[in-house]
């Protein structure tokens, strides 16, 4: 079974959580070109569940400065999709928990969609999220490639998505619905006020056949307490590559310790 | 061969909308609305009454008959240049403004290269009484300052692009990313026949305004309405989008574009698009790019900051890949002694953009009795640093 539909099952975890999921994302090749195996392994330790390894791109349009940052740092490192997957190849000798790339459109393309999605399955890559990859041309022309492989696309909702494109996307959708928390880049914006906890609880009582991450606007224990109150779990992005980059790569623990703290 | 937009948003394989879920509420509210409220007949006859009023159409197609002499043609120029703010951007952000107060929008965004998109949306955003953002690299900033300047003046607050190569395609990154996070008051007013489906057909169809009158105007001097070519320039591609529109199909009239080569097309420092991209994607739409192998935009150069652009328009992949247009492209040498010719053949300071057009006839030789029409897509006030520096005036 795909590592992240099983995780997804996992409610009762034999450690006591809570079953609520904290996903971090980084970028790879930052902020070493070497760092992308030790960052997650160290992520595992920590215990994280999830982990979105992005792919850099030169023009990264949903994300703020943070993120873009670490893109540019991490193609001047000299990142690469071939340099990617070359380091990634004896990873699932060390790690279990799910893993998805996420990247833009256009190096995926270039790479070419197959062969990307056959050096996904290669690797032990569970899923791709690719904001830029529309759900109907997803729909329409790559998902049997996506399925052959064993990979699940993954797709982004917003406050502003309406009820009907929320069915249609989780009808599509075969995993997890990644729920934008505000209508932002990334890194945007910080905590949650009444406007976000009303989107929470609308989408949580649409009772939707996927179960929800919510990313976008996390960054410690408090919002991720807020967010995965109505939500199976919540993404972190910008603020761990702040901390990698204060931190550099061998002292994730402090990052994620304080987060989950109040699961046990 | 069909040169107009299929219901789905592409010509031939090129165009669609590749936009992260943020932007889908607004592109599917214009998507869905914009041939609407373009074909009412109140918004036509406002939009034909305001370029007819406020800015100086229909402009003058003008025989260049010392230009027609030295190149032995029968040249004609289409004067955009004297529209009022100097370019054919205002032909779109008068349509575009007119939009988006049919949406309801009340906050306005733009990205801008060589300033002239800037200008045409700060001036039309001044007359509605609208606020306007617009998102400029820092070094386009520094080469058209003049524009900033009006800009300013205008009211519009003018935002400094920092990221990547800080020009047009880095304007247009903050720009997008803008929307994202202002997604229900704000319009974003695309400067050029780029974006995801609607926009390419959208400004391309507020531009057509300049083939359309080409076509009488023509009739008028020549007694026929077909020129044998013609040739713009290309940023974007929404001057070239304009003056091709009514002879797309119409295969007895040459489309001829004209692109930046920058310091040579191989030189590492250009911005022809046609020549050095592959197809993929920019900016939410599918088409012809300049790009690493690994898929990485790369920077373009050129010495006009309005063509400054990795990508070309969908349509515009579309007719060199189906051949029904001819590209070449000019180097910054090419393109500044043509437009330092115009002015002193013809008096007219050209748009260093416009001026790429101009240096055809370095690459293209035509017989005595071709009428080519050439769109005169800008003048050239905000260039006159850059003229001063290359020729040590
Ligand atoms: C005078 C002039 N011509 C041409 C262009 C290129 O744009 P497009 O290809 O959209 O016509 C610009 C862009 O700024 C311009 O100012």
């Amino acid at each position: 079974m795909n590592r992240i539909i099983q995780k997804l099952k996992e409610d009762n975890l034999p450690d006591g959580k809570t079953g609520k999921l904290l996903s971090i994302y980084f970028t790879a090749g930052y902020p070493n070109i070497d760092d992308t195996v030790t960052i997650i392994q160290n992520l595992e330790k920590s215990g994280v569940d999830m982990i979105e390894i992005g792919l850099p791109f030169s023009d990264p349009l949903a994300d703020g400065p943070t993120i873009q940052a670490s893109s540019t740092a991490a193609l001047k490192n000299g990142m690469t999709t071939e340099l990617l997957f070359e380091q990634l190849k004896d990873i699932r000798q060390t790690v279990s928990i799910p893993l998805i790339i996420m990247g833009y459109f256009n190096p995926i393309l270039q790479y070419g969609v197959e062969e990307f999605c056959k050096k996904c399955k290669e690797t032990g890559i569970d899923g791709l999220i690719i904001p830029d990859l529309p759900v109907d041309v997803y729909h329409s022309e790559y998902k049997e490639t996506f399925e052959k492989y064993g990979l699940i696309n993954v797709f982004l909702i917003t406050p502003q998505t309406s009820d009907e494109r929320i069915r249609y996307i989780d009808s599509v959708s075969d995993g997890f619905i990644y729920m934008v928390s505000s209508a932002s880049t990334t890194g945007a914006k910080t905590g949650f006020g009444d406007t976000q906890t009303e989107y929470f609880e609308r989408i949580a009582n649409m009772n939707l056949k996927n179960p929800q991450i919510v990313g976008f606007g996390i960054s410690n224990n408090e919002t991720f307490t807020q967010a995965t109150k109505y939500a199976k779990g919540a993404i972190i992005g910008s603020a761990f590559i702040k901390h990698l980059t204060n931190n550099g790569a061998e002292t994730i623990a402090s990052f994620v310790n304080p987060i989950i703290a109040t699961e046990n | 061969m069909s040169y107009n937009i299929n219901n789905k948003g592409y010509y031939g394989e090129f165009g669609g909308a590749f936009i992260p879920e943020m932007l889908y509420p607004n592109v599917e509210e214009l998507r869905q609305n914009y041939l609407k409220i373009m074909t009412e007949p109140s918004f036509k006859e406002e939009f034909h009454q305001l370029l007819k009023d406020y800015v100086g159409r229909p402009s003058p197609l003008y025989y260049a008959k010392r230009l027609s002499e030295k190149h032995n043609a029968k040249i004609y120029l289409k004067r955009e240049d004297l529209n009022h703010t100097g370019a054919h951007k205002v032909n779109n952000t008068i349509g575009q403004i007119l939009m988006a107060k049919r949406l309801g929008k009340n906050r306005i965004i733009a990205e801008t290269g060589a300033g002239q998109h800037g200008v045409a949306t700060a001036t039309v955003c001044a007359l509605m009484g609208i606020e306007c953002i617009v998102y400029m690299g820092e070094i386009d900033i520094a080469r058209q300052a003049p524009n900033v300047a009006r800009m300013k003046m205008l009211g519009a607050e003018v935002r400094p692009a920092l990221s990547g190569s800080r020009t047009l395609k880095d304007a247009t990154n903050e720009a997008i990313r803008d929307w994202i996070n202002n997604p229900v008051d704000t319009h974003y007013i695309i400067g050029s026949a780029i974006g995801p489906h609607p926009y390419p057909d959208m400004v391309t169809k507020f531009q057509s305004i300049i083939s359309e009158e080409i076509k009488w105007q023509l009739k008028e001097k020549e007694g026929k309405e077909d020129p044998d070519y013609v040739v713009a320039c290309i940023g974007g591609g929404s001057n070239a989008a304009g003056t091709y529109y009514h002879f797309l199909d119409n295969e007895n009239v040459g489309i001829i574009a004209v692109e930046a080569a920058g310091k040579g097309i191989h030189s590492g420092e250009s911005a022809a698009t046609s020549a050095l991209g592959k197809e993929g994607i920019i900016h939410g739409c599918k088409t012809l790019l300049m790009q690493t192998k690994d898929g990485q935009i790369t920077e373009p150069y050129s010495i006009s900051a309005g063509l400054d652009y990795p990508g070309v328009g969908p349509l515009h992949s579309h007719l060199y890949k189906s051949g029904r247009g001819e590209f070449y492209s000019a180097t910054d040498d090419e393109a500044m002694t043509a437009g330092l010719e115009l002015c002193q053949l013809e008096g007219i300071i050209p748009a260093i953009e416009t001026a790429h057009a101009l240096a055809i006839f370095e690459h293209k030789t035509f017989q005595p009795e071709d009428i080519v029409v050439i769109s005169l897509s800008g003048r050239g006030d905000k260039d006159l640093q850059n003229y001063i520096d290359y020729f040590k005036l």
